[in-house]
């Protein structure tokens, strides 16, 4: 198991807290809370060690393209990168509009 | 048995057994492989498909010397050992229709061994749903003074149907097990993702229903099961019925039955049959060939030779992709060959359709322009064990040199690949015009894998506004809608309910 944290700059708010993903192998959670301006923070419980390159790829991407203030807390079971980023777009689309996802 | 093969068989004959993709003549290939390798040695085997233990026991113990085929699914791990080893020589390995032209031409057959349902005494075959590439092997072989050998379930005084005409066939025995025959295409909704949904939802938005495509292949996975759940779901709200998904060419997939109970399909023509399906199949007439007895007529020549040349799209998934949108399922040592996917996923160039898909192909304003096919690849960046798909060289390079074949094992020729689907969004490689273009379009849906790490964003914001890349939001897809609610059917007993209980699942998908 790897704990890892990252730091982006956030523009964006977001309207509210959000949940996306199951607890499960090969899948992941994560939880979304709204932060300060300027921020992003996330940490990262991987039950998978040595892959923080690709996290911070996958989620430097995400803040690229979606510069929003969050607090992300994930909690990987093995997940890939391609998962990961439909949980990250998933939990983003729930904190801007409403309704939590399964 | 094995005693009449010693007699009927000369050292160095070619010998056609079938072994086909479902169908296997399992009492014949098992009395070969007891030959004394005094009487019987150093065979040329033709073998469509190697699938049981005994297609290769052949080659260890001296039965016979050259193997030509075209898929070896189950033993793909094992052939790539004998191949470096060259305990076996390969003539080649084929795509299916290669394989059967072939056998009217340099491959001629000496005799043939196939497996069918029922004979009577004329020696007539019914070979009930699962015909498969039956006529074609003995036609083959009998026209050619060959020696026709059936192995058959049940000798009868009248078969259910003719499916091969007794004067074609030399002899048959009744085995005393019936052939073996397993459910390949059979894909439990319970396993498929999420993200196979989101990916199955841009198929169906950004190909499908941008390119109006009516007839089609589906390739053998869980990504284009979940376009089949997604037809009747999310196809109806996008009121995409009659639109698309018309006609297909396609081993009866039970993941269709949905699409087929609310009228999306209106004929299937089939490679094989499917276990479990043939009562179902039986009260379909409308959308299924059918015999006079009833069931399934499959013809996996035929249906190749519409998947070649009928359809105008062939969607597949791959294990890898080079730069160039190669692809091979080719991996970690094993050597699983072709089969059908490559008689599909090409491009036929002296084609000339006039549907919207083919049409909408063209590029350029050149008079004598012509259409393509769609030959779509849908990938996850990653494979299991953060395993990039995306990557420099194939494997299939090294494998193929090791194994000393003549052709590296590509699957699908990147210059044949349309669109690229990831999860990330669609490439649409038709629209590029030079190779670099296309090694552009590529990374850009590569997630974050080596490969797609290579471009910079503002190159990927001019791919978007061209129309060569489309994001999922791009294309309009909300990622929260990818959901397993939205399949038709999620599990199995699903399933059978669409049939209306005509359905029977194998037992090992049963678990309820």
């Amino acid at each position: 198991m790897e704990i890892l944290q990252f730091h982006f700059s956030g523009e964006k708010p977001v309207r509210q807290k959000a949940h996306a993903g199951v607890v499960g192998s090969g899948n992941l959670e994560i939880l979304l809370e709204p932060a300060e301006a300027g921020q992003a923070e996330v940490v990262v419980t991987t039950s998978l060690d040595g892959n923080g390159e690709i996290w911070r790829c996958v989620l430097q991407r995400f803040f690229e393209e979606n510069p929003v203030c969050v607090k992300l807390e994930i909690n990987d079971f093995g997940a890939t990168p391609g998962v990961v980023s439909l949980r990250l777009m998933q939990v983003l689309e729930l904190a801007e509009e409403g309704s939590e996802a399964e | 048995m094995t005693e009449f093969l010693e007699a009927v068989l000369n050292p160095g004959d070619t010998v056609i057994l079938e072994g086909d993709n479902q169908k296997q003549a399992s009492f014949l290939s098992a009395a070969l492989e007891a030959c004394d390798t005094e009487k019987v040695h150093d065979l040329h085997m033709v073998i469509p498909s190697v699938s049981r233990p005994e297609h290769l026991n052949i080659f260890e113990n001296g039965v016979a010397s050259l193997l030509d085929f075209s898929y070896a699914g189950s033993q793909s791990m094992r052939i790539a050992h004998m191949l470096e080893d060259q305990t076996l020589r390969v003539g080649a390995i084929h795509t299916y229709v290669e394989l059967y032209a072939r056998l009217f031409v340099d491959l001629i057959p000496d005799v043939c061994l196939v497996a069918a349902d029922e004979a009577d005494a004329e020696g007539n075959l019914y070979t009930g749903p699962n015909t498969e590439e039956a006529p074609t092997l003995v036609e083959a072989t009998a026209f050619k003074n060959g020696i026709v050998i059936a192995q058959v379930n049940k000798i009868r005084d009248k078969v259910s149907r003719v499916d091969i005409p007794g004067d074609w066939v030399d002899f048959i025995v009744e085995a005393p097990e019936p052939y073996e025959i397993k459910p390949l295409f059979t894909r439990d909704p319970r396993n498929i993702t999420e993200l196979q949904i989101l990916m199955a939802m841009m198929c169906i938005k950004g190909i499908y229903a941008k390119h109006g495509v009516q007839s089609l292949n589906h390739g053998i996975g869980f990504n284009a099961a979940a376009i089949e759940l997604l037809l009747p779901t999310y196809g109806e709200q996008l009121g995409l019925k009659g639109k698309i998904c018309s006609h297909w060419a396609l081993n009866p997939h039970p993941t269709l039955i949905p699409a087929i109970e609310s009228g999306w399909v209106k004929s299937v023509t089939a490679f094989g049959g499917e276990l479990g399906m043939d009562q179902y199949i039986r009260q379909r007439p409308d959308i299924f060939a059918t015999g006079a007895d009833g069931s399934l007529r499959s013809n996996r020549t035929l249906t190749q030779l519409a998947g070649l040349y009928g359809i105008d799209l062939f969607i597949g998934s791959t294990l890898q992709l080079d730069e160039y949108a190669n692809s091979s399922a080719v991996t970690n040592g094993r050597l699983s060959g072709f089969g059908g996917a490559p008689n599909m996923g090409n491009n036929p160039g002296g084609r000339r359709h006039s549907t919207k898909a083919w049409q909408d192909m063209r590029r350029g304003d050149d008079e004598l322009g012509m259409g393509r096919k769609l030959v779509v690849q849908v990938v996850e960046t990653y494979g299991a064990g953060v395993t990039p798909v995306f990557v420099e060289k194939l494997d299939a390079v090294e494998i193929g040199k090791t194994a000393h074949l003549p052709n590296a094992p590509v699957m699908i020729y990147g210059d044949d690949v349309t669109h690229v689907v990831t999860e990330q969004g669609i490439a649409y490689l038709y629209m590029t015009d030079d190779k670099e273009k296309r090694r552009k379009a590529l990374p850009a849906i590569a997630g974050v894998t080596p490969f797609g790490r290579q471009i910079s964003r503002a190159e990927v914001e001019a791919l978007r506004r061209e129309g060569i890349v489309a994001y999922s939001q791009d294309l309009g897809i909300r990622v929260t809608d990818a959901k397993r609610s939205l399949l038709a059917a999620q599990n199995m007993e699903q399933l059978v309910e669409w049939s209306g209980g005509l359905y029977h699942p194998p037992v090992q998908f049963k678990s309820w």
